[in-house]
């Protein structure tokens, strides 16, 4: 039995009224990517922050087997102050007694994997929206993350773009063994590269199977969100 | 009922603000790059408010002489003119322009950018990454301001005299020597040193109130105007109560 990195038990979250999370169930297990695909304001961004501890349940249970967790941002959040490589380097000065050298060889290596080497220099204005994704990736690589959580990588971006950062994520995964956790709208990229699709509706867990399993299923949620992402042309 | 507690939940997250940045200070010192950030602080701090401090504390000056020589000339006292203009800048309105100046100038720019941090989610990733807001971003912000603001408020005395001492010189015939050595004669080093808390503590409140006003942004850009404005009159408010109140401290 695979290890799991990730478990949701029964997890409920309120603000004010509403319950965002309302009994949600599911695990994610190591190595594996979970796409998380549902209509908008269903509480899937709200599960990020759980698993990374921006946020805690209101009931329920959240276990996470790592606290080595990377976490790309919609807008990549990268510091407007600091160039590319500062933001990169950020964590490892701040959090670490790596000398300086070390922390160079990781930054470079980390900005190379993400196609920005020539870009180290340029601040987050200067950059597009792509490119600043792909330097919160690389920023979320360099402290080695064992779980990293993608909120909307492939939201505003052209297709092209979209579909490099999707490889991009399907690489991180497969060359450092990172778990990853995918928050998108964009079901296309969901089935390209995730191990299993987490449909989330009203707070809870409709079903969890895998790409081929999703595309064959008779369960009607499954089926409308399938046919409602073909309408648009997936 | 929640219109008295929104005041009550205020303090109360400016006084959590102010703890932390206070326990945090020695890190500005100590971490890698706590003195780079420090040195930046102080430059938008101490530098960038030079030209708004040096144009208020200037016709501060000019204001205070010309208010003032009028009624000392009724009486044909203008000789009394520098002590009177060095006196009161040195007791209250040479902190007081610098405290204005430095909410004005500084704590709404520091309201706005991390306001706009927190709405950008930077905050939340600086979480995530582990590197606590209270250490990298309020600290060295809060420190600068406490440690600039003396100084400022030291410079804009030093400027408001020299205003002073222009129009006692071009106005009422007041020597400028005679001017300069009638405000240092009379003055006190209890009036500066009083002068001088003053300015740290104003500092202190602009950074703390500026900084919780910040990181207590929500709802996107409109919440980052209202946290900017709210920044600006909230020090203001704390300038004058507090000034009122280190005097009354004192004399």
């Amino acid at each position: 039995m695979a290890e799991k990195m990730i478990e949701f038990r029964n997890v409920v979250k309120r603000f004010g009224e509403a319950a965002v999370l309302d009994g949600l169930t599911f695990d994610v297990e190591k190595g594996e990517i979970l796409a998380v695909v549902g209509p908008s304001g269903t509480g899937k961004s709200v599960t990020l922050k759980h698993i990374v501890g921006l946020l805690e349940p209101d009931a329920g249970e959240v276990t996470v087997a790592t606290d080595r967790i990377g976490y790309l941002f919609q807008s990549g959040a990268l510091l407007a102050w600091k160039t590319v490589w500062e933001n990169v380097a950020l964590p490892l000065v701040e959090t670490t007694r790596l000398k300086a050298g070390e922390i160079d060889r990781r930054v470079a290596a980390a900005l190379a994997a993400v196609g920005l080497a020539d870009d180290a220099a340029k601040y987050p204005a200067e950059i597009s929206g792509g490119m600043q994704k792909r330097a919160g990736l690389a920023r979320a690589i360099v402290c080695e993350a064992e779980v990293i959580l993608y909120d909307e990588p492939t939201s505003g971006l052209d297709p092209v773009t979209s579909a490099q950062i999707t490889r991009l994520i399907r690489d991180v995964n497969r060359t450092r063994g990172v778990t990853s956790v995918v928050v998108t709208h964009d079901l296309g990229s969901a089935f390209r590269i995730a191990s299993r699709i987490l449909l989330v509706k009203d707070g809870r867990a409709i079903v969890c199977l895998t790409p081929d399993e999703f595309r064959r299923s008779e369960n009607p949620e499954a089926r409308a969100f399938l046919a409602a992402a073909e309408g648009e042309g997936l | 009922m929640s219109s008295i507690l929104k005041p009550v939940e205020a303090v109360g997250w400016a006084g959590i603000v102010a703890a932390k940045a206070v326990a945090n200070f020695p890190s500005v010192l100590c971490r890698r790059t706590g003195r780079e950030d420090l040195f930046r602080q102080l430059y938008a701090t101490g530098i960038r408010t030079l030209p708004v401090v040096t144009v208020v504390s200037l016709f501060m000056g000019m204001i205070l002489a010309l208010q003032v020589g009028l009624e000392l000339a009724r009486f044909n006292q203008e000789t009394l003119l520098g002590a009177a203009v060095m006196m009161t800048l040195l007791r209250e309105m040479g902190a007081f322009c610098c405290g204005i100046c430095l909410a004005a100038c500084v704590g709404s720019a520091i309201a706005a950018e991390l306001g706009t941090m927190k709405v950008n989610e930077e905050i939340d990733a600086l979480v995530i990454l582990r590197i606590p807001p209270m250490r990298f971003l309020a600290a060295p912000r809060i420190l600068a301001l406490i440690l600039m603001a003396p100084v400022l408020a030291f410079y804009c005395c030093i400027i408001g005299a020299v205003g002073g001492g222009f129009v006692g010189a071009t106005q009422f015939n007041v020597d400028f020597q005679q001017y300069m050595s009638g405000a240092f004669v009379m003055s006190e080093a209890k009036d500066l040193y009083v002068g001088i808390l003053k300015a740290t503590v104003f500092g202190f409140l602009v950074g703390v109130i500026s900084v919780a006003e910040g990181l207590g942004t929500t709802r996107g850009a409109t919440g980052v105007g209202k946290s900017t404005q709210r920044a600006v009159i909230v020090s203001f408010l704390a300038i004058l109560i507090s000034g009122y109140m280190v005097t009354r401290l004192f004399y």
